[in-house]
């Protein structure tokens, strides 16, 4: 069997796993949360009489080895399950229902932001290896030095209020639905890509301007330069090949967190994504949403860690082609 | 007012209709002896107060959850509240500005038998939004909808009190109810209780979203946002002006003075009083300011040491600096509570005497009847009972070392407070949105019997008033009832009132609107309904 094959299949296999593994520990956390969906949702109003009915309709009432069992077992069909809000009426919400569009929002914009900060940050770590120590370097790095350390809510307002209030060139709110135009869901979307970006190109650009300069140092490098090689193209022809790996390896840390960790972007920019849905559903308790988000997370960072392992192996003909 | 004056301002209604121009109509007060100057500021300002159609209406809501529900016995708060009764639907009566109750899908109603059966009147020719004319089944059925065993709802408690409810003839419910209640007509005002319509089964559809009120509902995503268009055969005359409408659940409140500093949104709920200056300096901006029935309390269980002992009560209540907390962790924003639930603007509502204010001596004196030197109790508080509950506990902790009483502040968990810690711990923070009636507050919180009774407080002379005053339709009679019971509540009671919370909301200056009413935010719930655009 080709390696590649055989690692991304016993890849997968250890991601059935660990999602199976994460599946419980969901499951067990939100079983010790206090407080259950009836309590969340009626709030004051809650009476004995009527929580026990609620829980009894959403079947809360059973045990939780036979809920876990029976969730299990339908997901393992494809069927995600009902969300608990609406239970009882005769429209029921489909928690596939409930996260497709949300899900879509959030890779709109992780994506939109990638688009953006991966050839940025490649590009401008490439050049920060090239030009080392110069005014450019160190200008670079300070500028996404301040970026990634200052928290994300405060980019997001600061951006708001020079592009959204003091000149109204983009929209304050990035509210959108399935409605909004592809082009006008772009634009909605551009001040929290924006921050995204923002956050995350430091991160990336260290690591490939860190990659590139330790390869600098190796002797092939020094043999490349006084064969001749112009200083340009040994970086990108001699040196990044070999600095794919890591560089692959933070990129696809990054792309996870686009999906799954920009809840506070989501919610000072009021954009529709997952995280917001997440949150609300842990702390209304409607178990059957958070379960799946928590797969859904969970499932984000096994395949781009995967990808990022295929990138390692695919750029480094050691690993390629193993004796 | 004289002849001039009549005929100039019968002239404006002219202008106003698009009659007369505004130059013949400057001409014509000029005629009359009226300065140019203020011929023309009298014909702004009365078009400008002039109700006027048109407008894509927003409105920035800091609630709205994923789980939010079309079925009105599940509305949790201000979101679905607003959006989808008071702007999508109607109840068999509404409070207007003053407090008052009046019919609304009931045309009128009347009780007998000591307020013991209640006839409603179904105005005539109020259709849904997909036609169908609302009949007296219509409106039992949505009431029935809060009834039954397995009613999630939470408007079960408020109805447990009919025994019957049928139908005499197309226009006309008739309730019977378990005991006397002349303030019933207030009960089905609650926007728990929208009417909707009957499905042929019994039951009644209140997943489509087809209701009565003045906007017809375009689409609902819970979470999110809820918009409407216009409805064209809307009953109420002068009501609903805005062509479209749309609520936006901004939950973070920077996000929401953004929008509306943006003009994103037109209006905005629950302001932060922190950066309330900067929406006061904006020239585009009217910052609105309501006491409502909403309060801000500490409830202790009487039932237990030390609360058990009325002197103690006393001491307790002696030691908060209610003026210090409003100014400094309120801003202002409120009034002083003195430890009566009811709110002055409700009807048969009394400032009982003496006041409750801070004061060590009295304290300390009451500590001294109870045999007291000093006293130590834990309080447990979290913001997730009101903003500011902790910062306000905090100030009174060490105010109260001055009265000889410690107060361990326990900062509780945020998520799951009213499971765990709401009538669970002995001493908590606690809210109360209000309601409109003494007797609908006092059966709420505080009978004997009552479900959410936070200070487990059982006072015979109390809970007897109650029900005579209940049944009472003598209104001087029934005056002096709920005055007495407040003054026991004041004086005997488990409840430390501190404040009644205003609501502060901003809205774009180019909105319109009459006397505000001040039993729910957002104007009642309906601003949709009732506000308009000047410009």
């Amino acid at each position: 069997m080709h390696p590649v094959l055989k690692t991304v299949l016993q890849r997968l296999g250890l991601g059935l796993l660990t999602l199976f593994v994460v599946s419980v520990v969901i499951f067990a956390s939100l079983e010790m949360l206090p407080g259950g969906f009836a309590e969340a949702i009626l709030g004051q109003g809650a009476t004995p009489e009527t929580v026990a009915a609620f829980n009894h309709q959403v079947g809360l009432d059973r045990p939780a080895t036979v809920r876990y069992v029976e969730w299990i077992w339908n997901i393992l069909h494809g069927d995600f399950g009902y969300s608990y809000a609406g239970m009882g009426g005769s429209i029921k919400r489909s928690v596939s229902e409930l996260i497709a569009p949300r899900l879509y929002n959030t890779f709109f914009l992780a994506i939109m932001t990638a688009i953006v900060a991966v050839p940025l940050s490649l590009f401008l770590g490439i050049l920060a290896a090239l030009y080392r120590n110069s005014w450019y370097d160190r200008i670079v790095n300070t500028v996404t030095l301040t970026t990634i350390a200052t928290p994300e809510f405060f980019i997001a307002y600061l951006l708001m209020f020079f592009f959204a209030i003091r000149h109204r060139w983009f929209y304050s709110l990035s509210t959108v639905s399935d409605s909004t135009p592809f082009l006008e869901h772009i634009y909605r979307a551009a001040l929290p890509a924006l921050t995204l970006t923002l956050v995350i190109v430091a991160h990336m650009m260290r690591m490939t301007r860190a990659s590139l300069i330790n390869l600098l140092a190796s002797p092939y490098m020094e043999m490349a330069q006084l064969k001749g090689v112009p200083r340009r193209e040994a970086i990108i022809k001699h040196a990044l090949p070999n600095a794919w790996a890591p560089i692959a390896t933070v990129i696809a840390f990054n792309l996870a967190y686009l999906v799954v960790g920009v809840v506070v972007v989501e919610v000072v920019y009021v954009y529709p994504g997952i995280g917001q849905l997440m949150v609300d559903s842990v702390s209304s308790r409607d178990m059957p949403v958070v379960q799946a988000c928590a797969l859904i997370f969970a499932a984000t960072y096994i395949l781009l860690n995967l990808s990022a392992d295929i990138v390692s192996i695919v750029t480094n003909p050691r690993l390629l082609h193993p004796k | 007012m004289n002849d001039t004056q009549h005929k100039l301002n019968a002239a404006l209604g002219q202008a106003l209709k698009g009659r007369i121009t505004r130059r013949e109509f400057t001409q014509l007060a000029l005629a009359s002896g009226v300065t140019l100057a203020a011929a023309n500021s009298m014909f702004t300002k009365a078009w400008a107060d002039e109700p006027k159609k048109g407008g894509n209406f927003k409105v920035g809501v800091g609630h709205g959850a994923t789980t939010d529900s079309m079925d009105p016995g599940l509305y949790p708060d201000q979101f679905t509240g607003t959006a989808l009764w008071g702007t999508l639907a109607n109840s068999l009566t509404e409070i207007d500005a003053d407090g008052n109750v009046m019919g609304d899908i009931a045309e009128s109603f009347e009780s007998s038998d000591g307020a013991k059966k209640w006839v409603f009147k179904v105005r005539n020719g109020v259709t849904f939004h997909n036609g169908k004319t609302v009949t007296a089944d219509d409106v039992i059925a949505s009431l029935q909808h809060h009834l039954g065993e397995n009613s999630k709802s939470a408007a079960k408690s408020l109805l447990k009190e009919v025994a019957v409810m049928k139908a005499d003839g197309p226009n006309t419910v008739v309730f019977e109810l378990t005991g006397g209640n002349a303030d019933f007509p207030y009960t089905v005002s609650d926007y728990h209780m929208p009417i909707m319509p009957k499905n042929p089964d019994g039951t009644v559809d209140w997943q489509s979203g087809i209701r009565t009120g003045a906007y017809k509902l375009d689409k609902f995503d819970p979470g999110v946002q809820a918009s409407f268009t216009k409805n064209e055969n809307y009953y109420k005359p002068g009501k609903g002006w805005f062509d479209t409408v749309q609520f936006l659940s901004i939950k973070d409140s920077a996000a929401r003075t953004n929008a509306l500093l943006s003009g994103e949104i037109h209006y905005m709920d629950r302001c932060d009083l922190k950066t309330l200056d900067q929406l006061k300096a904006n020239p585009d901006l009217t910052v609105s300011e309501i006491t409502g029935y909403g309060h801000y309390i500490y409830v202790m269980n009487v039932t237990q040491k030390p609360f058990d002992d009325v002197n103690v009560r006393m001491a307790i209540k002696y030691s908060m600096p209610r003026d210090a907390i409003l100014e400094s962790v309120f801003l202002g924003h409120g009034t002083v509570g003195n430890d009566n639930p009811i709110a002055p603007t409700v009807k048969f509502a009394i400032d009982p005497m003496p006041k409750h204010t801070y004061d060590p001596a009295k304290s300390k004196e009451y500590l001294k009847k109870a045999g007291l030197d000093s006293l130590a109790f834990d309080l447990s508080v979290a913001d997730a009972a009101f903003a500011g509950a902790v910062d306000a506990a905090l100030l009174w902790k060490e105010k109260a070392k001055d009265c000889g009483i410690d107060i361990n502040v326990i900062k509780e968990p945020e998520d799951g407070y009213w499971d765990n810690v709401w009538l669970k711990k002995p001493f908590v923070a606690s809210y109360w949105s209000g309601r409109p009636t003494v007797d609908w507050m006092m059966t709420t919180a505080y009978a004997a019997d009552a479900a959410w009774n936070d200070t487990f407080w059982k006072n015979a002379k109390f809970n007897e008033l109650l029900i005579a005053a209940r049944s009472e339709t003598d209104e001087a009679k029934r005056a002096a009832m709920y005055a007495e019971m407040q003054q026991i509540l004041h004086d005997d009671g488990g409840l430390v009132n501190m404040l009644f919370n205003s609501y502060v909301e901003a809205h774009a200056k180019n909105l319109g609107h009459g006397k505000v009413a001040a039993n729910w935010q957002l104007d009642g719930m309906r601003v949709a309904e009732r506000w308009w655009f000047t410009s």
